[in-house]
């Protein structure tokens, strides 16, 4: 049977999708014990018991400074940020890219603006950012915002345009006006589209997270990394940077199952 | 009869392209007139007028006597080959839509016994189309020709003084088509409907229709073929009473394919 063709079974695509990560695991696991074979102290590979020890510290055990657990604390301050940038951005996006994408007479004013805006990298107005805002939670959510929210209103917009037309004469006829061709055709019908926006824009909603917390902060999971760093902690940074890949994974499980179920007609007839 | 549309010397042109060229007609109340003709020779652009998708280069249209407004309006309803139907929205919930919009400017939703109500006309006229046992469906659940016949019933609902249909039944299968010509015929009949379909299927146009316009070029220019549009050559009026529905009931086992067939 040709490559293009194959099926694969629920169970079999799990045993499939665990087979490089343990093989990367193995991996790991050989180079770690061949480096600490060779020096015990070895900080650039650390071994699992060595790596559970340190997180245990940060996870179980309050801090002597500030009596707080770093870990959840990290973890905290940083989907606090993250869920107000994501939050401020997507609702932005509904109503920016929703009018943008409905009302040529909007589109022709403030269409170039928004291109010209999403063209800036956002690292760029970080330094605005901290001048206008300090250097406190309020950049680094703006920072979350400044950076997703012109792509995800871009995004919104096209898809709203790209309606088929004869949806938007039908409703008309129907007797719907603007307003309602808005709210009863098009907001829905984005709906599905957002929330895929949302998805791809986490991503790059982590990298600018990370950003400002290594640059101006004194809590989060990019600020940990970025303060361990100093001290070859990779023990800490390792296991930090699985826990933001499981948050990231966990975040895109719940808007695809969200949307699956909220949309089930933006998923097949298969529903 | 009287004439419920007039087109007063309509030309249709983009940019130096002259698409229609002085279009005279008056179509009388209770008339299903068939638009036949050749492809680029202005079926649409026709129908795009009258529906006020788009403005006449030149030209009036009355509808009742009064001129039309460039926009499209609940008095002309309209049935596309495709994406007619909402993808997003129950068959049902297709059916409300156009109650909705009229009797709710503000939330377009009704709630308590204008609902009652709503829901009672559109379970109707789903019945009229033999939708009544998929009202809680999806577009996307349905065949084509099921999809159809919502889209027919959608834009019946608000009782429109013209229904348009531009190619209803192109994409159809021929078991399919069959049964819709004759749901077609009986909708016509049973609301006295004034229609106007745009075909590619001349015998679809003769079957159906109680008038069969022919556009075409009159004039052809071979260094400027852009430089005559087309107008309404043949104008043949079929002295027909309404005709009989037929019974179709058998053709639904000849459909294989419960899934969509565009």
């Amino acid at each position: 049977m040709r490559w293009v063709n194959k099926r694969i079974r629920r169970g079999n695509s799990i045993l499939l999708g665990a087979i490089p990560i343990a093989i990367l695991a193995l991996v790991y696991l050989a180079a770690a014990a061949s480096r600490h074979a060779a020096n015990p102290n070895d900080k650039i590979l650390p071994l699992p018991s060595k790596m559970a020890e340190a997180m245990a510290a940060l996870v179980f055990e309050p801090d002597r400074m500030s009596g707080k657990f770093l870990f959840w604390a990290d973890t905290f301050a940083s989907l606090e940020r993250l869920g107000l940038g994501l939050g401020i951005s997507t609702l932005s996006a509904l109503l920016v890219g929703l009018v943008l994408g409905a009302l040529p007479p909007v589109r022709a004013t403030f269409g170039p603006l928004v291109t010209g805006i999403a063209v800036i990298p956002p690292i760029a107005l970080l330094p605005i950012l901290f001048i206008v805002f300090g250097l406190g939670e309020a950049a680094k959510v703006a920072l979350i915002v400044v950076g997703i929210a012109p792509y995800m209103v871009r995004d919104v917009a096209a898809h709203v345009g790209s309606l088929p037309r004869e949806q938007i004469i039908k409703a008309q006829t129907l007797g719907a006006g603007s307003w309602q061709v808005i709210l009863r055709v098009m907001l829905p019908q984005a709906m599905p589209r957002l929330i895929q926006s949302v998805r791809l824009s986490l991503g790059p909603a982590w990298v600018f997270l990370i950003s400002a917390e290594a640059i101006a902060s004194d809590i989060g999971l990019g600020y940990r990394i970025f303060l361990v760093r100093r001290y070859l902690s990779m023990e800490i940074i390792l296991p930090y940077v699985a826990w933001i890949a499981l948050l990231a994974v966990a975040m895109d499980f719940i808007l695809v199952r969200s949307s699956r179920r909220l949309f089930p007609w933006a998923h097949g007839a298969g529903h | 009869m009287s004439a419920i549309l007039s087109l007063r010397d309509v030309w249709v042109e983009y940019g130096d392209k002259i698409v229609l060229e002085n279009v005279r007609l008056d179509i009388a109340e209770g008339s299903f007139v068939s638009i036949i003709g050749p492809s680029g020779a202005g079926k649409s652009s026709l129908l795009r007028v009258i529906l006020g998708q788009e403005a006449p280069t030149r030209g009036t249209i009355l509808l009742d006597g009064e001129p039309l407004s460039p926009e499209c309006g609940p008095d002309r309803g309209v049935v596309f080959q495709r994406y007619s139907v909402f993808p997003h929205l129950s068959v049902i919930r297709n059916m409300l839509f156009g109650l909705e919009c009229e009797q709710a400017p503000f939330a377009a939703r009704l709630f308590g016994a204008k609902r009652r109500a709503a829901v009672e006309a559109a379970e109707e006229m789903l019945e009229a189309v033999g939708l009544g046992a998929s009202k809680n469906l999806y577009p996307a659940e349905m065949s084509g020709g099921m999809q159809q016949r919502l889209a027919i019933a959608q834009a019946l609902i608000t009782k429109p003084r013209i229904l348009l249909l531009d190619e209803p039944f192109g994409a159809l299968d021929p078991g399919i088509k069959a049964d819709m010509h004759a749901l077609i015929t009986k909708l016509w009949r049973d609301y006295s409907l004034t229609v106007i379909m745009v075909t590619h299927d001349i015998k679809e146009a003769f079957s159906l229709g109680t008038r069969v316009l022919t556009l075409d070029k009159r004039r052809h220019d071979p260094h400027a073929p852009h430089r005559f549009g087309a107008t309404a050559v043949y104008d043949i009026a079929l002295n027909k009473p309404a005709p009989e529905p037929q019974d179709n009931e058998k053709s639904d086992s000849i459909t294989i394919d419960t899934k969509d067939n565009n």
